[in-house]
């Protein structure tokens, strides 16, 4: 006799204490804490904080830990605390012009003010399995640079616009009392054709791989990019707001955030002369992989409002911001683990009867 | 839990009390103006039946297509003098359904029931309870998929132009092309449905045979779908029609059995795999029918044979 109605409950708690020892292993080895996740999962934690929208190393770390270093469920984790929290209000744009550098490259020039900083970056290793770490190897110490990193950088873009070669920044939409509110997609439900601000906030939330994948495609041919990497800067920020009751900027700290302007060809339209156009990716710490396919796909979405074709995937405005955010694709998706009986039963109903039916028709030929 | 031998005629008491509200998050979780924002958009709908209102959809603690919809729905809407009911698959027992009721235990204290007649308030899956509704109640449905037109325009900027013309042709066809082909409509779930006579709507994947219960119900029906980030409502007494045609009226499940714990011959029944050799059982999908039903005597075939059940 089969029919489980009561028990779930039961069953509930026990999976929770499953899942509680296999999150801890084996008891005998040392309990990661909090602070070496962050500090050595760092990635891990940057990119968790970047997709939950939210900016905190120790819940991002915690948000890790509890979800057994899966990264979609910990943005999840942090996604959903984060509707907890109250709200104070909006923080002044940030200026990552002053940001203090720990990393800028431009692949369009060779050399600019500033100059190219390298930063730590594992994109000159070999790719080697390191076997010291393995055995908790000593690591050699950085060297002083010759010279400080500037402390101020013109941006490439900015070097552009001298000569009007590349399109001026636009600035923000403003709302309906005039004030330059942006979209808020975490208070707001999403709308197409999307402002350039709710693009770019969805874009930021989205997931790596769904960026990179539609950045790469923009590569290949499905829509023409021609992109460069006009230039990519990593540090940290300084964060400022100006609270209602002050009525005066007030810094409320820092943040390190890792910006890419790609530089694009256009070879122009009826209203517009040839220029360069940019597409722009922002993402929390060192999410480099992250800003550069945002970039792209920020870019390949400007295709209406530059009046190209739009015959790509990655162009396709709806089709690009629905589908990107891993708490509503790994939710639908696995919700087909949840129970389907009536719909089946359905289904199984009409499937036996259309089968009669087809026999029916057979057997009267 | 050991699913073989589970017995469902236990005569444990329907209603569990009420608890003590967990005093880290607000009542309800969600805070209170996300409760007026979501209040706000459901008078909304209330105010045009079968209209999809987008409203900013919150980020829940259960993931986006596990009920996160009818949760907020439920959550802005929850007064600690309810009773609440949640059923998935139209039973109170299934996993989700006992997560979701558990949630709501511990962020509002209400007292929970398995008593559709008890309940003031009942979030439900798949499955609109056999007991009629009467007036006060509420029913909240889960959905997936708010957009009858999905299948035939993917794009919803598209969708609701449809839908603002009441632009209805595309389904037309769509049904019209299953008989062509099969014979008749091959739509057993989420069959679509116009309300009070204007927009086209989804019922959320409840099986038609649940249809004709939407139609001038008493009870308030709302709506939510969480990750598409949309509400819509069916006040009491609103007219919902099952789409058909004159020459192919619209008809529910039937089964050739009975319920074989309880009899019933009016239930939408579950297909159960007994042994391996593929032997069916065919049980009501609504546990608290079926329960209702056998303590007031009613037995099926499955009792006649074992005796009493364990």
């Amino acid at each position: 006799m089969y029919v489980s109605v009561k028990g779930g409950e039961a069953a509930i708690e026990n999976s929770w204490r499953l899942l509680a020892q296999a999150r801890r292993g084996d008891p005998a080895l040392p309990e990661l804490s909090l602070d070496t996740i962050a500090q050595q999962m760092r990635l891990a934690v940057h990119r968790v904080m970047t997709e939950g929208s939210l900016y905190d190393s120790e819940l991002a770390a915690l948000a890790l830990k509890q979800a057994s270093g899966d990264v979609i469920e910990a943005v999840f984790l942090l996604r959903a605390y984060r509707t907890t929290l109250p709200r104070f209000g909006y923080a002044l744009p940030l200026d990552t012009g002053a940001m203090h550098i720990g990393r800028r490259i431009s692949a369009a020039f060779k050399d600019l003010p500033g100059g190219q900083v390298l930063g730590p970056t594992p994109d000159y290793t070999q790719r080697l399995l390191d076997f010291a770490l393995a055995a908790d190897g000593e690591m050699p110490a950085p060297l002083p640079a010759a010279e400080p990193v500037a402390a101020q950088m013109p941006r490439v873009l900015e070097l552009l616009n001298l000569e009007g070669l590349i399109e001026a920044e636009r600035p923000a939409e403003t709302g309906a009392d005039g004030a330059a509110e942006p979209t808020d997609l975490t208070r707001e439900p999403p709308a197409f054709p999307a402002t350039r601000a709710a693009r770019l906030q969805s874009l930021a939330r989205a997931d790596e791989g769904w960026l990179l994948a539609l950045g790469y495609s923009t590569q290949r041919g499905y829509a023409n990019n021609h992109p460069f990497a006009g230039e990519i800067r990593m540090g940290d920020v300084v964060v400022e707001m100006v609270p209602e009751e002050l009525g005066f900027v007030i810094d409320i700290g820092d943040i390190r955030v890792t910006e890419c302007q790609m530089i694009n060809q256009f070879s122009g339209s009826r209203e517009v002369p040839p220029q360069f156009t940019q597409g722009y990716g922002l993402a929390f710490g060192e999410c480099e992989r992250k800003a550069m396919s945002m970039a792209l796909v920020d870019r390949a979405l400007r295709a209406r409002e530059l009046g190209e074709a739009a015959v790509a995937p990655a162009q396709d405005e709806e089709f690009v911001l629905s589908h990107g955010d891993t708490l509503e694709s790994s939710g639908f998706v696995q919700h087909l683990k949840l129970p389907h009986y009536v719909d089946f039963q359905s289904e199984l109903e009409l499937v036996r009867r259309l089968r009669q039916a087809h026999r029916a028709e057979g057997n009267a030929e | 839990m050991n699913t073989d031998t589970v017995s469902t005629t236990g005569a444990a008491p329907a209603a569990q009390p009420a608890l003590s509200a967990d005093s880290d998050y607000n009542f309800a979780f969600l805070d209170e103006q996300t409760k007026r924002h979501m209040r706000r958009a459901l008078l909304k709908a209330v105010a045009v039946p079968g209209y999809q209102v987008p409203f900013g959809s919150r980020e829940m603690p259960l993931p986006y297509g596990w009920g996160t919809g009818g949760i907020q729905v439920t959550a802005s809407i929850i007064g600690s003098r309810d009773v609440l009911k949640v059923i998935d698959q139209g039973a109170d027992g299934t996993v989700n359904a006992v997560n979701i009721r558990r949630f709501f235990a511990r962020m509002t204290g209400v007292r929970t029931t398995t008593a559709t007649a008890e309940a003031t308030l009942l979030q439900t899956r798949h499955r609109i309870p056999e007991t009629p509704l009467r007036e006060g109640q509420i029913l909240v449905y889960q959905v997936p998929q708010p957009e009858p037109l999905y299948r035939l325009e993917p794009r919803r900027a598209q969708t609701a132009q449809l839908h603002a013309l009441a632009e209805y042709g595309l389904m037309s066809v769509r049904l019209y092309e299953d008989i062509a082909h099969l014979g008749a409509i091959a739509r057993t779930y989420d069959y679509p449905v116009r309300v009070n006579g204007r927009y086209v709507m989804s019922p959320s994947p409840i099986p038609k045979f649940d249809n004709p219960k939407m139609h001038l119900n008493p009870a308030l029906q709302l709506f939510g779908a969480g990750r598409e980030k949309r509400l819509y409502a069916v006040p009491p007494y609103t007219p919902v029609e099952s789409l058909a045609f004159e020459d192919h009226p619209f008809e529910v499940q039937r089964w050739d059995h009975a319920c074989a714990l309880c009899g019933a011959s009016d239930s939408f029944l579950d297909e159960v795999i007994v042994d391996d050799a593929g032997r069916r059982l065919f049980v009501c999908s609504d546990s608290d029918h079926c329960q209702t039903r056998q303590q007031a005597g009613h037995t099926g075939t499955a009792v006649n044979q074992q005796g009493s059940q364990p």
